[in-house]
């Protein structure tokens, strides 16, 4: 089976900074792919690329099996593309916005109705609010109905859940997963590393350049050293004295705890927490932890 | 086709939703059309004015009623001191004084020959000037009356005659005017601001990335404002008529047809300032100076083009608005038909046709 989406050595300029550097990646049909990385890595203008917006400074990339630059008509016609910012028309109702975009591209509500049916339920009670006024969670299940109804093949989200609460964004993931079941391939982009885990695959981005493409597992499995998630009372002054021990390899805050690894793989547990204790640093916690893609992200960062 | 309709549904929804766009659309030529005709007039109308009559006889007494009857004059007061007279001058209440001296009837019929005193304020000369040959033609009037009864054979009479506007109303000249800023105003900033409010919003982002094609974004964006705006032809029209006093002399239906080739065209002119442009700010900037401005300056309109230096009167020939203001005159004032303007309207769907290829060999199918 042919992948969905293939790009090779696409790179993109603006000026003097390059946005996407040699970046190759290819995302299979029906799998939900994520492109993770900080703002300004490098994720939109891939996804403008994909989505035949952009030309190309360099390399090439198709959408199912059709060239970006060349055969961008076909393209635009067979792909669903939802923008980092919500682009409706927040003047129009609800279910215009969606007629719109279904007549848009020659289908009806009706027709495409078992695809967004789920979504559409939980607005349909705000059918004939604009959508200018609809909260944010709305907004996005909104826009994900006006970009699926017309079946496409690939489904291109720009950071979708940037800006949405918690709850939103947990409803929002669960509706890509019914997508996914109806053999739509996502390319989905987030800066929040926990999705990450929601996703087939993903491709670490930072600074243009493709640090990692892995399923979520297999990144974490990756992770060469162990780790220790080290708290205390103290956290600012914990994280000072991990940065100058010459026993630490890598250490950070991470949530409420530091994380860090040693050079010594077998480290004296008890050997760190008394030279901790020495410095002066308070309510001491000290545990083995597993990586996350956060600290893979980290640590192919420094690599 | 159903594909167009909605778009043009979707375009009415924008503008009709929008109390702002509404308010500019609607209320701007009513108001336009008002200030024009009644505020920024150059005729003078109920100038106040002092008559003193010393003579109080039958010639004078005329006189004073005919002036009187005049609807450019509103007569203060009849008595008045030498000295009152300067004061109301210099305080502004008076703008012309007419004096009659005792035995003025006397003088008329037994020398043939008498004098009336005009004393106007030509602190405004323009103003001044029409007063006094207001009251001239008045008085001159009441001379070929007597001269009917006279015997005296021979007398000439200069006869006046101002073509196509014998009142010298300020109207015929500002109603075209109004019309072809009116429309121009609308028709281009409210595309221009149109087409770039999609690229602004990112709903351009979307519309890129679906199988529509420019053309129809381009038409179905003209479309409202097209109707719109013809309704704004009509209401100008019915104010000029009913409000004014101000007839269509030519044929309605093609003055309607000209107006829609107008709009047309400052519709591509609006579409092209669209595409050219990236923010709403811009695009209002640009139609309000690089369209507003030479359209005022270079239509006609305010200013004779045949006085302007001869580059600005080959200037003046790309301004659409030039073409139609003459358009217009023609039909409404003149009365003349469609082979009086075939030229103009020949030159303005150059103009529009022109535009509107550029505009579509330059709208970006990609962002940036």
């Amino acid at each position: 089976m042919e992948a969905a989406v293939i790009v090779k050595d696409l790179t993109k300029v603006y000026g003097e900074t390059t946005a996407v550097d040699v970046v190759s990646f290819s995302v299979n049909q029906g799998e939900i792919f994520g492109l993770i990385g900080p703002d300004g890595a490098g994720k939109t203008s891939i996804f403008r690329v994909l989505t035949t917006l952009l030309l190309p400074d360099g390399g090439s990339a198709t959408v199912d099996g059709f060239d970006v630059v060349k055969d961008y008509s076909q393209i635009r016609s067979r792909v669903g593309y939802m923008p980092g910012k919500f682009s409706l028309y927040q003047d129009l109702s609800v279910e215009e916005n969606l007629n719109f975009f279904a007549t848009l591209f020659n289908t009806t509500i009706k027709e495409n109705y078992h695809l967004i049916k789920d979504i559409y339920v939980q607005l349909e009670s705000f059918k004939t609010r604009r959508a200018g006024k609809l909260s944010g969670g709305m907004k996005q299940k909104l826009a994900l109905c006006c970009a699926l109804i017309h079946k496409p093949t690939v489904l291109f989200l720009d950071e979708p859940t940037t800006g949405v609460d918690p709850v939103s964004r947990k409803e929002f993931w669960e509706m890509l997963k019914q997508l996914k079941a109806q053999n739509i391939t996502i390319v989905v982009s987030t800066p929040y590393m926990d999705e990450a885990n929601l996703c087939d695959r993903i491709a670490l981005i930072q600074g243009g350049k493709l640090l990692s493409v892995n399923t979520p597992g297999n990144i974490i499995k990756a992770y060469p050293d162990q780790l220790y998630a080290i708290k205390a009372d103290n956290m600012h002054a914990l994280l000072k004295i991990l940065n100058g021990y010459d026993e630490v390899l890598a250490s950070y805050a991470f949530g409420e705890f530091a994380h860090a690894s040693f050079k010594n793989k077998a480290v004296d547990l008890e050997g760190v927490k008394s030279y901790l204790t020495k410095k002066d640093l308070t309510g001491l916690e000290l545990k083995k932890t597993g990586a996350t893609i956060e600290d893979s992200f980290i640590k192919l960062l420094k690599d | 086709m159903k594909k167009f309709l909605v778009f043009i549904k979707k375009e009415f929804a924008h503008v009709l939703r929008d109390r702002k766009t509404l308010l500019i659309l609607f209320g701007m030529p009513v108001v336009q059309i008002l200030i024009f005709g009644f505020a920024l007039t150059n005729e003078v109308k109920n100038s106040r004015i002092v008559i003193m009559d010393q003579a109080n006889d039958a010639a004078s007494k005329e006189i004073i009623t005919k002036i009187g009857a005049s609807r450019y004059f509103d007569i203060v007061r009849t008595v008045m001191s030498h000295q009152q007279m300067e004061d109301a001058f210099k305080r502004g209440d008076i703008r012309m004084a007419v004096i009659f001296p005792a035995g003025f009837n006397n003088d008329l019929l037994h020398q043939n020959a008498a004098q009336i005193q005009v004393i106007a304020d030509a602190s405004d000369p323009n103003n001044a000037t029409t007063l006094t040959s207001y009251v001239g033609s008045i008085i001159q009037d009441y001379q070929a009356q007597l001269s009917k009864t006279s015997k005296i054979p021979y007398r000439i009479q200069p006869e006046i005659r101002m073509l196509y506007n014998p009142q010298l109303k300020g109207a015929p000249n500002f109603v075209p005017g109004v019309m072809a800023l009116v429309l121009m105003l609308v028709c281009v900033m409210m595309t221009a601001v149109s087409i770039v409010k999609e690229k602004e919003t990112g709903t351009m982002e979307i519309l890129l990335v679906s199988p529509f094609r420019p053309i129809l974004v381009i038409i179905s964006k003209a479309v409202p404002y097209l109707l719109l705006s013809l309704i704004n032809v009509a209401s100008i029209l019915l104010l000029s008529v009913f409000v004014l006093d101000l007839p269509v002399n030519g044929n309605i239906l093609l003055l309607f047809a000209e107006s829609t080739l107008f709009i047309i065209t400052c519709l591509t002119v609006g579409i092209f300032i669209s595409v050219k442009t990236n923010s709403q700010q811009v695009a209002m900037l640009i139609s309000l100076m690089g369209m507003l401005l030479p359209t005022i300056l270079f239509s006609g309109f305010m200013f004779p083009i045949e006085n302007m230096p001869v580059p600005l009167q080959w200037f003046s020939n790309i301004i659409p608005a030039k073409w139609y203001y003459i358009i217009v005159k023609d039909i409404m004032i003149k009365g003349l038909g469609f082979n009086a303007i075939w030229k103009e309207t020949l030159i303005l769907s150059g103009i529009t046709v022109a535009l509107l290829i550029i505009s579509l060999k330059s709208f970006k199918i990609r962002l940036s």
